[in-house]
């Protein structure tokens, strides 16, 4: 199975990477954009016996090494192929 | 006194470390490898500057997994010291035994300057040679060296007097131009609630000696050693 990670900073954890790229969009002439925040993004395969064990199995990741959760949330997606 | 300083791949200030606690201040001192198992006695680990794993995923994130801190969080937990140093700090948050995180610099940058340090409180092995109020005075070098925590775990630090050290003006006051890296509440570093765990973001094994313009890091060293002499923790 095919598993796509996401983690984000967490509201209220200074995102200074994240300011400065909306700063740089506003200096082209994004003006409309807001609220831009950095992440990071994992992709990877990983062989499970199901869809609940491969979920159960990459939350345990998440929570272990992937993210942190003092300052990082995640969501990730889980696609057959 | 018997101090461990452990060399993770990437370390850096690993033989700082040990020349200024050797070389200046006359301690014994054993170079552990991060994939030994801890081993021996010792009354101070320490977990010195650099780019551990290469900073990879979040700087201390994969060292927190080496071997070593089995034996490293088992050491603390029985209550013998442990100091981290600017990478060391970031793993000791990394492995939970220290509250909060260090995040990318507030100004982007990497800081590499001297900085002035207030001592917040006294009552730990590691500043009881200090006073209160007293400045310090050492280098920081660092990219994630931005210290955050949520508002429930600062309140958490502020009750438990945990917070050692804060970046301070040459005046001893706390200012937002005096903080290098955008650090909540200045605090530059932190103990454990049971005060034997502390990491810090300045290096004091590079101000050790007047001839690097501060013997302040070597006050600090000097202060951990005269609170354990004549004490060996044993560890298996």
């Amino acid at each position: 199975m095919r598993v796509k990670i996401f983690v984000s900073l967490k509201n209220g954890v200074l995102d200074p990477q994240g300011k400065a790229i909306e700063r740089s969009l506003h200096t082209f002439g994004y003006n409309e954009v807001r609220d831009l925040r950095m992440g990071k993004f994992l992709e990877l395969e990983v062989d499970a016996p199901s869809r609940e064990s491969a979920e159960a199995r990459i939350r345990e990741m998440c929570d272990k090494l992937l993210a942190n959760p003092v300052i990082e949330d995640y969501r990730f997606e889980i696609s057959s192929d | 006194m018997r101090w461990g300083v452990i060399t993770f791949p990437g370390s850096c200030d690993d033989h700082d470390v040990v020349d200024c606690l050797k070389s200046d201040l006359g301690q014994k001192v054993k170079v552990l490898w991060h994939k030994d198992e801890l081993v021996g006695n010792f009354d101070c680990l320490v977990l010195p500057g650099g780019f551990s794993y290469g900073d990879y995923l979040r700087c201390g994130a994969m060292a927190r997994f080496s071997p070593i801190m089995r034996g490293v969080v088992k050491f603390a937990q029985s209550g013998g010291l442990v100091l981290g140093v600017c990478n060391g700090f970031q793993i000791l948050c990394e492995s939970g035994l220290l509250p909060g995180a260090l995040v990318r610099n507030s100004g982007l940058q990497f800081v590499c300057q001297p900085v002035h340090l207030r001592v917040e409180e006294t009552d730990t092995p590691f500043t009881s040679s200090l006073k209160k109020g007293q400045l310090l005075r050492m280098p920081v070098k660092h990219g994630e060296g931005c210290y955050y925590a949520d508002p429930k775990t600062l309140e958490t630090l502020r009750k438990n007097r945990q917070v050692l050290l804060r970046y301070v003006d040459a005046k001893g006051k706390p200012t937002a131009s005096a903080n290098p890296n955008g650090s909540l509440e200045n605090i530059a570093g932190i103990c454990n609630q049971a005060r034997n765990v502390f990491g810090l973001m300045p290096h004091p094994e590079d101000a050790c000696s007047t001839l690097l313009g501060s013997d302040d890091g070597a006050k600090l060293f000097m202060s951990i050693a005269t609170a354990r002499s004549g004490r060996v923790s044993s560890h298996a």
